[in-house]
């Protein structure tokens, strides 16, 4: 019996399920609301240019924070006993298993204005401060629900690293940002372009957290495709539009990384 | 300070987490000298080599080199370089580029980094693989590479924690003598840690025993094979009978019921003590001229000799030689007297 | 040095626990109002679970994981072996295809399934509900079980048929047991998933079809109500509770490996 025939269902579903729903993004892209082929549902996404640039802004300062927070963070783990490291794992995955919408909530009552943040300030009579609505707060709300996706890859690989090589790197002269530039960085360079990618993809397209913590002056590009689809602006085509030009922006991103990690795989092997 | 000497360690205690691992280490060593740390796994030689390579603070005590004190100095600041187990060479990096790891650091130019390396990679027989990437290396050659990579830095000395562990046995006889060559062409010195006597034997100058973080005998190969000043040593160092004795006075011991002359002397009178015999130094005789009789009870034979286990009024002998008497058969035993070492009664009992 | 990173740990850790801690503090206190603490209270956790429409939320939750992932297993298994046995051109466009779900925004994800089903002119609401997670969850399975078919020796399956076996037995008494510990975690993995997501729920599911996510989400819109907070230490202790379960599992079983170990050097 040829096995192959095991993935017929599958291959079906995935037809149904993930190529034609894509293939519909890009139809309904290039239609106006009568079917009809038009160029100006992608012209008009040059309109929120703005916002585009703001979240690609926005998603890579988060990328670049989770990544110096989690670097020193995740080498620290790395280099504990057996038993603390699996508890100090656990502990990262923890906050993960709740909702991000619970997360980001608790951080609500942290920056309002008289949230206890603030309260501590007062106390020192400082404040109040504009926290909740600002940039920062979405950045912030990015930085808490994505670090995880840095730390675990970062951890995964230096795991890997066997620490005599840090030691011969030492032993031969490396002084400690030496040893950092030249051994620790391009041996955990997957775990980088992993974390990079595990934050940026999800960080570029949330549409919640912009909402929750940046108040309606801070919309994303996330926050826009919403408001085609479900809120007031009901406009599908420019919708889907708008959710090409974020894929694109995606596999751009994504190329560039795989590139890097292809290249690191072919000097390894 | 002493003359020549280039490590001096002195008085060393090293705790981790709450547990003495190494109790009050001294220990001179000469410049150009192949010393060998030589003791059981966890017996602190290991340690002690990652003290003079800096990556362990003593607790308590003081580590001299070239009679300056270098307590807290970190290890790229020290003339040392490590030969580490398992070899540790970069993955990311090739044969050339492993050698030029510290060379590069130094900020040398490129020329001279191409002729040193080149150098190394001659003197370590690994001409031909510089752009080979370590994956693909074989035991052997990844720890040319690995003593490449440390001594192309001209170090004052060279750490070697274990370094033909992961070899088979024929690999690692070979590996000796090129070490030992490597040594003597380089002029550096070699501190060297192994669990196998064989090994410190034949590379070494000096033999460092240790056992539960305590130097138990420092001397030449020949002084901790003939002379083992207690019965740890001896057993660790080859096999050996050991049998309690009683000294009756200088140059007189009494064991296995009789007594015998012998060359040691410095005992108090009737002092119990240990007496170490090598296998070898049982020459057999008839029963009538030998000193002690007993039955063969096993024979295998070993390729150059044959060992044999007599049993002497309940008491068992091992005996090496060239010789094969019969299972069953009855023999005499007679040694000479500077064959009988005899060593202080040690006080812990294993 | 090891102070400083001892530190550092204590900071990040901080950084990760403090907003949960506040939730879990407010959901015991009296006011109504965050700005101030006026005593002590059950009163939250009394009312999340008077509140039907949370309990049926909850209720929603579970059946859709649970269907969605037993749907998702068997197809994603049956998939992987399929994929297996394909040659490599075509194993790597179904896998790159595969990828696609995992690899795109949820957003993304989100939005074309929706006109999928609005295009087939399918009600939102369960259904759509249920096909959008299984969906998402297929991927997770395939690359879970796939690792293990190709660690499995080739021949198990035509030693079984060489023994008698039918097809369809030596498949089911040879090749699941060996693949078993990834279609576990590959179900596992799609049933949390199905659980905790809310982006692609938000998209496909209807006003009769809550799940939790979509109602915590509709909760933080409206003035809040300190219920959230209950729920969420609920759910805090709920997941620590299971962690912490396996923490131990796991290090029992490393402790019998090590004494195993020893026994053996010995």
């Amino acid at each position: 019996m040829n096995q192959k025939i095991f993935s017929a269902p599958y291959l079906l579903w995935m037809l149904l399920f993930t190529i034609i729903p894509l293939g519909l993004v890009v139809f309904f892209a290039f239609t106006d609301s009568n079917g009809a082929f038009t160029l100006e549902n992608i012209s008009k996404v040059g309109d929120y240019a703005s916002t585009l640039f703001k979240s690609v802004w926005l998603a890579a300062v988060s990328t670049v924070i989770c990544l110096l927070i989690s670097y020193p963070f995740a080498y620290i783990i790395s280099r504990k006993k057996d038993h603390q490291k699996r508890i100090m794992v656990m502990l990262v995955m923890l906050p993960m298993w709740m909702n991000f919408l619970l997360r980001t909530y608790a951080w609500m009552t942290l920056l309002e204005k008289n949230g206890l943040i603030n309260k501590f300030f007062g106390l020192f009579g400082l404040g109040p401060f504009e926290m909740i609505n600002t940039q920062g707060a979405v950045v912030l709300g990015m930085v808490y629900n994505y670090i995880p996706f840095m730390i675990l890859p970062l951890y995964s690989v230096m795991l890997k690293i066997d620490p005599r090589v840090v030691e011969a790197a030492q032993d031969l002269g490396a002084t400690p940002s030496q040893v950092l530039m030249k051994v620790l960085l391009p041996l955990s360079w997957p775990g980088i372009s992993t974390g990079i990618t595990m934050v940026f993809v999800p960080a570029v397209s949330t549409f919640i957290i912009s909402r929750m913590l940046g108040g309606g002056a801070n919309l994303l590009i996330g926050d826009l495709i919403d408001l085609q689809f479900v809120g007031n602006s009901y406009n599908p085509n420019l919708g889907a539009a708008i959710s090409l030009v974020l894929m694109v922006i995606m596999l751009l991103c994504m190329s560039i990384f795989n590139q890097f990690e292809e290249n690191e795989e072919a000097a390894l092997l | 300070m002493g003359d020549n000497f280039i490590i001096n360690l002195k008085n060393i205690v090293v705790d981790f987490d709450g547990e003495r691992v190494l109790k009050g280490i001294n220990l001179d060593i000469r410049d150009k000298e192949f010393v060998t740390f030589l003791g059981p796994s966890g017996c602190g030689k290991t340690t002690t080599l990652r003290i003079i390579g800096g990556f362990v603070e003593p607790t308590e005590g003081d580590i001299y080199f070239e009679g300056k004190k270098i307590n807290g100095m970190p290890p790229h600041k020290r003339q040392v370089n490590t030969v580490f187990q398992r070899y540790a060479l970069f993955p990311h990096l090739n044969v050339y580029e492993n050698v030029a790891f510290g060379l590069r650091l130094k900020k040398m130019s490129e020329k001279e980094i191409k002729m040193k390396v080149s150098e190394a990679i001659d003197l370590v027989n690994m001409r031909g693989y510089e752009s080979r990437s370590i994956h693909y290396l074989s035991g052997g050659q990844m720890q040319r590479v690995a003593i490449a990579r440390a001594i192309v830095n001209r170090p004052k000395a060279l750490l070697l924690d274990e370094p033909l562990g992961a070899l088979d046995l024929k690999l690692r006889k070979e590996m000796q003598i090129e070490l030992k060559k490597i040594q003597q062409s380089a002029e550096i010195t070699f501190i060297y840690v192994t669990h196998d006597q064989e090994e410190a034997l034949t590379m070494s100058d000096t033999v460092v025993v240790m056992k539960d973080g305590i130097i138990q005998q420092i001397g030449t190969p020949q002084d901790v094979y003939n002379e083992p000043t207690n019965a740890f040593v001896a057993d660790f160092i080859g096999e050996s009978n050991i049998i309690d004795g009683l000294m009756h006075r200088d140059y007189e011991v009494e064991f296995a019921g009789k007594i015998f002359k012998c060359v040691d002397k410095g005992f108090d009178e009737m002092e119990r003590v240990e007496v170490v015999i090598r296998p070898e130094d049982i020459k057999i005789s008839s029963v009538e001229d030998g000193a002690i009789s007993g039955m063969v009870e096993s024979v295998i034979f070993k390729g150059v000799h044959y060992e044999m286990i007599v049993d002497s009024f309940g008491s068992k002998w091992m005996i090496h030689s060239t010789m094969c008497e019969q299972v069953g058969t009855m023999i005499g035993m007679n040694i000479n007297p500077e064959d009988i070492h005899i060593m202080k009664k040690s006080d812990s009992e294993e | 040095m090891k102070k400083l990173s001892k530190i550092y740990t204590g900071l990040v850790f901080l950084f990760l626990y403090a907003p949960i801690f506040v939730l879990i503090a407010y959901s015991f206190n009296e006011s109504k109002s965050r700005s101030k603490w006026t005593g002590f209270t059950f009163d939250w956790y009394v009312k999340l679970f008077n509140n039907d429409e949370i309990i049926q939320a909850l209720l929603n939750t579970l059946l859709i994981a649970v269907i969605s992932c037993i749907a998702a297993t068997v197809l994603g298994t049956a998939a992987a072996i399929g994929i297996d046995k394909m040659n490599k051109k075509l194993r790597g466009a179904v896998v790159n295809v595969t990828y696609l779900p995992i690899l795109n925004p949820e957003i993304v994800t989100g939005v074309s399934l929706m006109l999928l089903f609005t295009f087939l002119k399918i009600e939102f609401g369960y259904t759509t509900l249920i096909l959008a997670h299984i969906s998402f969850g297929v991927p997770y399975v395939i690359f879970n079980v796939l690792p293990k078919l190709k660690q499995m020796d080739k021949y198990i399956y035509d030693a079984a048929l060489d023994l008698g076996c039918s097809p369809f037995k030596a498949f089911w008494k040879v090749v699941v047991p060996e693949i078993s510990p990834g279609i576990v975690s590959g179900a596992l993995m799609a049933f949390t998933y199905s659980l905790d997501d809310f982006v692609i729920s938000y998209f496909t599911s209807g006003v009769e079809s809550q799940t939790l996510p979509i109602k915590i989400f509709s909760m933080t819109r409206r003035k809040v109500s300190p219920e959230v907070n209950a729920l969420s230490t609920i759910i805090f202790l709920v997941t620590l509770t299971v962690l912490l379960i396996i923490y131990l599992k796991d290090s029992k079983k490393e402790k019998m490996t090590k004494v195993k170990k020893r026994g053996e050097a010995i």
